[in-house]
């Protein structure tokens, strides 16, 4: 019998906590899958944030370490300094990076470190339940925001990908989505090549992956798809914002 | 092999390469800058990695990763930017790993000055950072001691999984002193087989983290913590004590004050004093015990700090209401005078030797 699907072995067989309708099974997959077909699940070291996906250490099937609220790409970089032949990710929420991890997200990438990361964006913070993050829109309402929120108030929503892409050290910046087939395989496309640019040694790469999260959003997972794709997508625009070389 | 002059805070980076220290994580701080950047000119020769950090909250986190990765690594900074680093030090003793914290004091509150001082007693032994932790926190009191103990501050770090803390001052760290690089005891520490280096397909994932979400859970690695300071109290005191089973006075002092204590004890014997000093080398565990040695005929202890008033908490601990203690101190880094001191033990003596 021919196998014609099956489980990556990028992920351990532990079932994830993560609610129904969530994006994270499907990202987890893909860096899982990307992992393996690049061959590098036994010489990778993965950090894990703190907020929604603070259990990915259980879940990726390499080494891991977790790490203080925002403080991962200072983590990975004590890391990768210490080996630099392993393969180094971060996979972090948009609270986590976005918010009280700015500085170290931003000079990672100024550093040009040879790390990769994984920025997952639902717009929202999940984990404690559904408060205003930096990359929250305009007129969302979130538990901290119960009116929406409004650009007087906190400003406009925080674009990381057009902001790292300034950066020089920065080798790859793309932002995806997993709202669709056609967008989760492109996903795992823009993931494979940020890894690949790490292995190549030619600095920092980031894909930021526009996530969901029925649970605070307050909408089934159906809904939710449709949601980020009319009102995340138009904010926060798909696409490769940084290639090796493109400000030599 | 012979004595060479050192600055403190180059004789601590030479003393950690010395120890086979690989990693420098830091950011500059008056008064130990001299520090990261003698580790910047000396690592790389040594075949290691200075990196200056964005932040000491990044460089305490570069810390957290080099050392879960099984590296022995170290940072240091002055009060201050020890404050921003309590985040990451609570996460590293929450993680169990193994690293080197050096923290050259001066004064606070705030901002304060870049002045000596020994404010941070309580941040340092009481556990600046969240949670019930400890570390084992070294006070020395001049630069061939602070060499001394980061080479086995490295040891200790490693031996028991946890931070290690140097606790000196902006006066030690810019003092020069001859010092002699003798050879460090060789002890049997663990294999760091709990270290993320890559599976290697050979393991099943190694995984550093400080976080257990059940209560259960985390209450049974808290005990399992205690246990291991339980450990580090009753086998890593070190104290030095001078004359106190007949002294009519006992001075309790580290660092740099018990260098001053020590002149003026000299200047008391010499009038007909009897006065006795008790210098914690480690700062926590505290050597309790050895105020049980004080002459209980003792009219009381006298605690010099370059503070208001923070290790005087634990003398008054030591002595457990037997003798009454007081205290000295100037701070803002004024430093107290061998003549302050004599005049604070006399008042001791109440006019009577």
């Amino acid at each position: 019998m021919t196998v014609v699907f099956e489980k990556t072995k990028g992920l351990t067989d532990v079932q994830t906590h993560y609610c129904p309708g969530c994006t994270h099974g499907i990202i987890h997959r893909l860096v899982g899958e990307v992992l393996e077909e690049l061959g590098i699940l036994d010489n990778a070291i993965g950090v894990a944030p703190v907020g929604c996906s603070v259990f990915a250490y259980n879940y990726f099937n390499c080494d891991m370490q977790q790490a203080a609220h925002g403080r991962a790409p200072a983590v990975a970089t004590g890391i990768k300094r210490v080996h630099p032949e392993n393969f180094v990710f971060t996979y972090q929420g948009d609270g986590d990076l976005a918010s009280i991890g700015t500085a170290e997200i931003v000079h990672v990438a100024h550093r040009g470190e040879k790390i990769s990361t994984i920025f997952v964006n639902n717009a929202i913070y999940g984990m404690t339940g559904g408060q205003m993050a930096p990359t929250t829109l305009i007129g969302q309402k979130a538990t901290t925001a119960p009116f929406g929120r409004t650009e007087e108030h906190s400003g406009r929503p925080i674009k990381i990908s057009e902001m790292l892409s300034t950066i020089h050290g920065a080798a790859f910046v793309e932002r995806v989505a997993v709202n669709t087939p056609a967008n989760i395989r492109k996903a795992k496309k823009a993931i494979k090549e940020c890894f690949q640019i790490q292995l190549d040694g030619k600095g920092f790469g980031i894909v930021e992956v526009l996530s969901t999260c029925p649970t605070n959003w307050g909408l089934t997972a159906p809904e939710s798809m449709k949601w980020l794709e009319e009102n995340m997508i138009p904010y926060y625009p798909l696409g490769n914002f940084r290639r090796p070389g493109e400000d030599e | 092999m012979a004595k060479v002059l050192m600055k403190g805070n180059e004789a601590i980076g030479a003393a950690a390469i010395a120890a086979g220290c690989k990693y420098f994580f830091g950011y500059p701080i008056t008064p130990q800058s001299e520090l990261p950047e003698y580790m910047s000119r000396e690592l790389p020769k040594a075949g290691g990695v200075f990196l200056q950090a964005e932040s000491e909250v990044a460089a305490i986190n570069m810390v957290y990763g080099a050392a879960g990765a099984g590296a022995r690594v170290m940072t240091s900074s002055s009060s201050p930017g020890m404050s921003l680093k309590q985040e990451g030090i609570s996460y590293l003793a929450g993680a169990e790993l193994p690293c080197l914290l050096v923290n050259i004091m001066r004064g606070g509150p705030g901002l304060g000055s870049i002045q000596p001082s020994q404010t941070d007693y309580f941040q340092a032994t009481r556990g600046g950072g969240n949670g019930d932790y400890r570390m084992v926190v070294f006070a020395p009191s001049n630069v061939q001691e602070l060499v001394d103990l980061i080479i086995e501050g490295f040891d200790i770090a490693d031996q028991y999984r946890n931070p290690v803390m140097i606790l000196g001052d902006g006066m030690i760290g810019q003092m020069m002193e001859p010092i002699e690089f003798k050879a460090p005891i060789k002890r049997e520490l663990p294999v760091k087989d709990w270290a993320t280096v890559g599976t290697g397909g050979k393991r099943k994932p190694n995984i550093i983290n400080s976080l257990y979400i059940a209560a259960e859970a985390l209450e049974e690695h808290n005990i399992k913590l205690q246990a291991k300071y339980k450990t580090m109290n009753e086998t890593e005191q070190r104290v030095e004590s001078y004359n106190i089973e007949d002294a009519d006075v006992v001075i309790a002092a580290y660092g740099t004050t018990s260098r001053i204590a020590k002149t003026a004890i000299a200047k008391l014997e010499k009038e007909g004093y009897k006065v006795g000093l008790i210098r914690p080398i480690t700062l926590w565990p505290y050597p309790y015990n050895e105020f049980k040695k004080i002459n209980p005929n003792c009219k009381g202890i006298l605690t010099v700090e370059m503070n208001n008033g923070q290790m005087i908490d634990d003398v008054k601990i030591a002595v457990e209401g037997k003798f009454p203690v007081s205290f000295y101190g100037r701070t803002g880094g004024m430093i107290p005078t061998p003549d302050e001191i004599v005049e604070n033990v006399k008042k001791i003596y109440g006019g009577e030797k």
